[in-house]
């Protein structure tokens, strides 16, 4: 009949926890809050901590296979300094404290000449002017302002959102050319002279990290009128036709090889007619109603064209803190460590080098524009031919190694990749038979070869693009992405999760990720430490749902073959009520929150102990089946124990009296209170005072509340099943000695399991020791050529 | 940074509290066979000596079972499985080897009885069996098929449970060598629970001097009871609602083969030969 269907619903849900729903809501929620409240992720001079904008990922938090960060202001302080120029050809550099200009070429490689003998007065002074305009920089004399740079010595500050602007216009300043903000319009610059020229802003054609320059155009107090770009060297020289290029660009290549971030600087010169063109054309995309964007993009093209060069600039940005050691840390704990970047290459390169993500032992890959080049006169396509170049490489040098493998771990080779936007894109790009899959396996199958990729020259969204490259892959990695600039929003979207570093460039990604930190260095505490530990918990705490309403319920669904099927309820409603609510919830949420199986100082100090969880280990099918079957065993136990020990009236008390049906599922339901809380007592290994109150206190909960709930005669209930039927049952002691007796039965089995997997600390050693030896191979490679796939070509 | 900002910093700063850092002073038990071992044995041992206990004392139970069913055409009960007969008795032998020290229980198993039917479980009237004089004329719905008469009086007490109570009686004799027999003394007294005797069940108040008879005036006797309620007993503490063969029926058994207890002999059973009259209906103590 259908009213017995639904009967059996009402009577069979619980088997469904729907009160797991909001424990592990509950845990998230509050667990979160250990990594707001954690003082290692404090920084003490941007004064905040950790922030958690969502709390559904914690536990993700201890899955990471992917780690994307960005370079400038994650890896980076962003903390720019200027530290050299190149004007006209010619190296500047300014020495420690000294304003001086000297000729850092000559120290080496050059001969020594005085500052203005070299570039000349006219270029210099125009290259200057230039830094000086060439920006949006705003003085500002209050502080307390996000990217703020304070000066000494002086009353004004410079802000910006971009740290690079600041560092120029203050190297500026320190070589005689000081900014001293707009007045209506008016850029005030004072000069080497002390006096001070006026400039009318005409317009700013602002910088965005695809075109990845900007503009000004100004006018001199003689009429002229200027345009100044500055710009990363790949978008400015293809756009320039006069200016020793040359020169300069072997200049930046140098800086770029040091880790300094270089920007280009080229300039022509107006006529009023051709500022009218432009100022028009200019209005034109400003007032369009459809496709702004793009029409301004492409009149900034228009625009930005037939520059003179007259220099470049290098800005040296400091590593972070501890940014190596949490880079090797990341990869000893088995994430793969992908760099996105926007710079070019050979800065990346630098810089990878320096936080240890590539070392010398490494074949490092290229696949850049460079490389490609030559193959550009054959057509596009031949990349597919690179492409599988560098897969033969990989992959065939990984079969050889594999077969001897067995022999010695140390004959592996460790491969870097770098890879550049251009390329990329190419990749990525369709192509009319649709080949693109197959290069982006090609790719993908080189990537997962390799233990470091740098990928260099990105455009936001081809970082985005990346990560959804790696996350759709077939073993679907959980990614990670870090960020600290509205140019990682894309990605900090993309991946997985997002992390945003509270940097110097504003509040984007921080807003827009799943968690803000301070700096890279606390992704090492909140993936080793948090994550692995969050992991642990829900894993744990989702098992131990399922787990615990199986023999809750088990018992339940047997009585029914023994009362003819007519669902009745083996438990009081009370009891099946508060069962999921009172007497096991609270027990399981603390160990959700304070469960620590490793302690947290072991767990920084050894980032391999991340793998032991690696590939969802404790949701796979074993554990599943192993809870599942401990559930079962228990349930079975429950109702049979019971069964046989109550039948025949051997379950008495000293009187003769016998029990009823009430009494039965009351013996039931004790033995699994009993049993369900002791086994997270087997499993606790982080005995705070609170675990200690919450479980004692449910199980003293559980008995106060029988005898209460037995005690009265309650007025509003129709039928008093449960009077003094708990107080009853224990004034037999066969009752007592059986309840004992199903308690330790069922918990044996769990017991067992535990001694024969080894002590908790030894099995861990042993773990480590297994997952080691190919890190290890990798880490100390004896081969140290360092083999360049430019080779290869030819 | 003034004093100011110090103080900012110090705001956003987090605690520096054991909690907070998740520092608990905290207990790591790690299982190891040097501690889990002896904790083993010694439990091993605890049980082994309750175990003993228990064999002892439960080797120290008789039981004596007679089947009184009548299934089989020469058993002495077999003519009252003709329902047709009314107040049919037969007689079982049985005999004691061993002296059977009091108190013996005396208790009817019924098989096949599904007294845990999820319908039948709740077919009664808590408030009724309680005393409460409005649900005596006003049985509860539960109570329903057997919540009023054909007539529409309210049948007290109401419900599926109570109209089904067991009610065959027993005697038990000894038989003496002389041929004679003399009845053994069975104790009706605290077979059921205390609280369900003393608090649960209560018969309605009869204003002093009226009797139950008075009380229970318009309503009628459960169907298939061959008397009504207040002529269970005629010890007025063993009559009405709170007639303790009827609450030990009351108290709905977990499992469809179920015993429960009928008499105490509290004085035991000497060796010799006894005979158990069973009469088919109900009888008052002074039968």
């Amino acid at each position: 009949m259908f009213t017995d269907f639904l009967s059996y619903m009402v009577l069979f849900n619980f088997i469904i926890p729907v009160s797991m729903y909001v424990t592990v809501e509950m845990q998230k929620f509050l667990g979160s809050y250990f990594i707001t409240w954690d003082k290692d992720m404090y920084d003490d001079h941007l004064g905040e901590g950790a922030l958690v904008n969502t709390s559904d990922l914690n536990e993700e938090l201890g899955q990471i296979e992917y780690v994307f960060t960005d370079k400038t202001g994650t890896l980076t302080e962003n903390n720019m300094e200027f530290i050299e120029c190149c004007i006209d050809g010619f190296k500047y550099k300014h020495v420690g404290v000294e304003l001086s200009v000297v000729d850092g070429l000559s120290s080496t490689d050059g001969p020594h000449r005085r500052i203005c003998g070299m570039a000349g007065k006219e270029k210099e002074e125009l290259f200057f002017r230039a830094l000086c305009l060439c920006h949006t920089v705003q003085i500002k004399v209050e502080d307390k302002v996000d990217g703020l740079v304070k000066q000494q010595g002086t009353q004004c500050t410079y802000i910006s959102s971009s740290p690079d602007e600041v560092a120029l216009v203050q190297g500026a300043k320190t070589l005689g050319f000081t900014f001293q903000g707009m007045k209506k319009n008016l850029m005030k610059v004072q000069n080497r002279d002390e006096e001070v020229e006026m400039y009318e802003l005409l317009q700013i054609l602002s910088f965005d990290p695809v075109r990845r320059r900007m503009s000004v155009i100004v006018k001199d107090h003689s009429g002229r009128i200027f345009l100044f770009c500055k710009g990363a060297d790949s978008s400015v020289f293809p756009r320039v036709n006069a200016g020793k290029q040359e020169e300069i660009k072997l200049h930046v290549e140098h800086c770029a090889v040091d880790g300094l971030r270089t920007l280009c600087v080229a300039y022509k010169e107006l006529t009023q007619n051709e500022y009218d063109q432009i100022s028009a054309q200019l209005h034109a995309a400003q007032m369009a109603l459809k496709d702004r964007d793009e029409k301004l993009a492409e009149a900034y093209d228009d625009i930005e064209n037939g520059l003179h060069l007259i220099g470049a600039t290098a800005v040296e940005d400091k590593l972070q803190d501890q940014a190596a050691e949490t880079i090797e840390a990341l990869h000893s704990a088995g994430m793969n460590v992908w760099v996105l970047t926007g710079d070019k290459m050979e800065t990346a390169k630098a810089t990878c080098f320096a936080c240890r993500l590539f070392h010398t032992n490494m074949k490092l890959l290229e696949l850049t524009t460079k490389n490609i080049e030559t193959y550009r006169a054959r057509g596009a396509e031949k990349i597919h031919e690179l492409l599988l170049e560098l897969h033969k490489v990989v992959v065939q040098d990984k079969r050889c190694s594999s077969a001897s493998l067995l022999r010695s771990w140390s004959v592996t080779q460790e491969y870097g990749l770098i890879i550049d936007g251009a390329a990329l894109s190419l990749i990525l790009k369709p192509t009319q038979d649709g080949g693109t899959s197959n290069y982006k396996n090609l790719l993908l199958q080189i990537c997962q070869r390799c233990t470091a990729v740098l990928c260099c020259r990105m455009a936001p969204l081809q970082k985005a693009q990346i990560v959804k490259l790696v996350k759709n892959t077939k073993e679907h990695p959980i990614t990670l992405a870090i960020g600290d600039g509205a140019n990682d929003v894309s990605m900090v979207l993309e991946a997985h999760v997002g992390i945003g570093l509270k940097g110097k460039e504003g509040r984007q990604a921080a807003r827009n990720s799943d968690y803000a930190i301070p700096k890279f260095k606390h992704l090492r505490k909140l993936l080793l430490t948090h994550g692995h530990l969050y992991y642990i918990r829900i894993s744990h705490l989702v098992q131990y749902f399922f787990y615990k309403n199986l023999c809750f319920i088990l018992p339940q669904f047997l009585y029914q073959f023994f009362c003819g099927f007519s669902q009745q309820p083996l438990y009081d409603a009370t009891y099946l009520t508060l069962y999921n609510i009172s007497f096991t919830s609270l027990p399981i949420l603390l160990y959700g929150l304070l469960e620590q199986h490793i302690n947290i100082e072991i767990l920084k100090k050894d980032p391999s102990l991340y793998r032991n969880i690696a590939n969802n280990a404790l949701l796979q099918w074993k554990p599943f089946l192993y809870w599942t079957i401990l559930g079962l065993f228990n349930g079975l136990v429950f109702f049979f124990g019971a069964y046989f020990l109550y039948d025949n009236t051997s379950l008495f008390s000293g009187n003769g009296q016998v029990y009823g049906n009430w009494t039965f599922g009351t013996i039931v339901f004790t033995v699994l209170v009993f049993t369900v809380n002791f086994k997270l007592v087997l499993d606790t290994r982080y005995w705070t005072w609170a675990n200690h109150f919450v479980i004692w206190g449910s199980l003293a909960f559980f008995v106060l509340f029988s005898f209460f709930w037995g005690g009265i005669i309650w007025p509003f209930l129709q039928q008093q099943r449960m009077h003094f039927v708990f107080a009853q049952m224990l004034t037999s002691i066969s009752a007592w000695l059986a309840i004992i007796l199903l308690i330790v039965v069922s918990l044996v089995p769990d017991i067992v399991v535990k001694l024969l997997s080894r002590p908790v600390g030894r099995r861990q050693l042993q773990c480590v020791r297994y997952a080691v030896p190919e890190l290890l191979a990798f880490r100390y490679t004896t081969d140290s050529s360092l083999i360049e796939v430019k080779n290869l070509k030819n | 940074m003034n004093r100011q900002e110090d103080g900012v910093l110090l705001k956003n700063k987090p605690d520096n509290t054991a909690f907070t850092q998740q520092r608990l002073p905290a207990w790591q038990p790690i299982m190891s066979a040097g501690y889990v071992l002896p904790t083993f044995l010694l439990l091993g041992l605890a049980f082994i000596g309750i175990g003993l206990g228990l064999l002892f004392s439960s080797n120290s139970v008789i039981e004596l079972e007679l089947d009184y069913t009548g299934n089989l055409p020469n058993s002495s009960c077999y003519p009252c499985t003709n329902t047709t007969i009314k107040g049919c008795k037969c007689n079982v032998q049985f005999k004691v080897d061993t002296l059977l020290v009091g108190p013996v229980f005396m208790y009817y198993e019924l098989s096949n009885f599904y007294q845990n039917q999820r319908k039948y479980g709740v077919s009664r009237d808590d408030d009724q069996l309680n005393g409460d004089l409005q649900y005596l004329k006003n049985p509860s719905e539960y109570c329903f098929p057997f919540r009023r008469d054909s007539k529409g009086r309210p049948i007290a007490p109401c419900g599926a449970i109570a109209n089904s109570m067991f009610n065959d009686s027993f005697v038990v004799y000894k038989m003496n060598d002389n041929g004679t027999r003399t009845k053994v003394l069975l104790n009706a007294k605290g077979i059921s629970w205390w609280t369900d005797y003393n608090v649960k069940f209560n018969n309605p108040p009869t204003d002093n001097g009226t009797d139950l008879q008075e009380v229970f005036k318009g309503t009628v006797k459960p169907i298939n009871w061959p008397r009504p309620a207040y002529e269970l007993d005629t010890n007025p503490a063993n009559n009405g609602f709170i007639n303790e063969d009827f609450i030990v029926w009351m108290r709905t058994a977990a499992l469809p083969n179920f015993r429960k207890l009928y008499r105490r002999v509290e004085g035991g059973l000497q060796r010799g030969n006894y005979t158990v009259e069973i009469s088919y209906t109900p009888r008052l103590p002074g039968d």
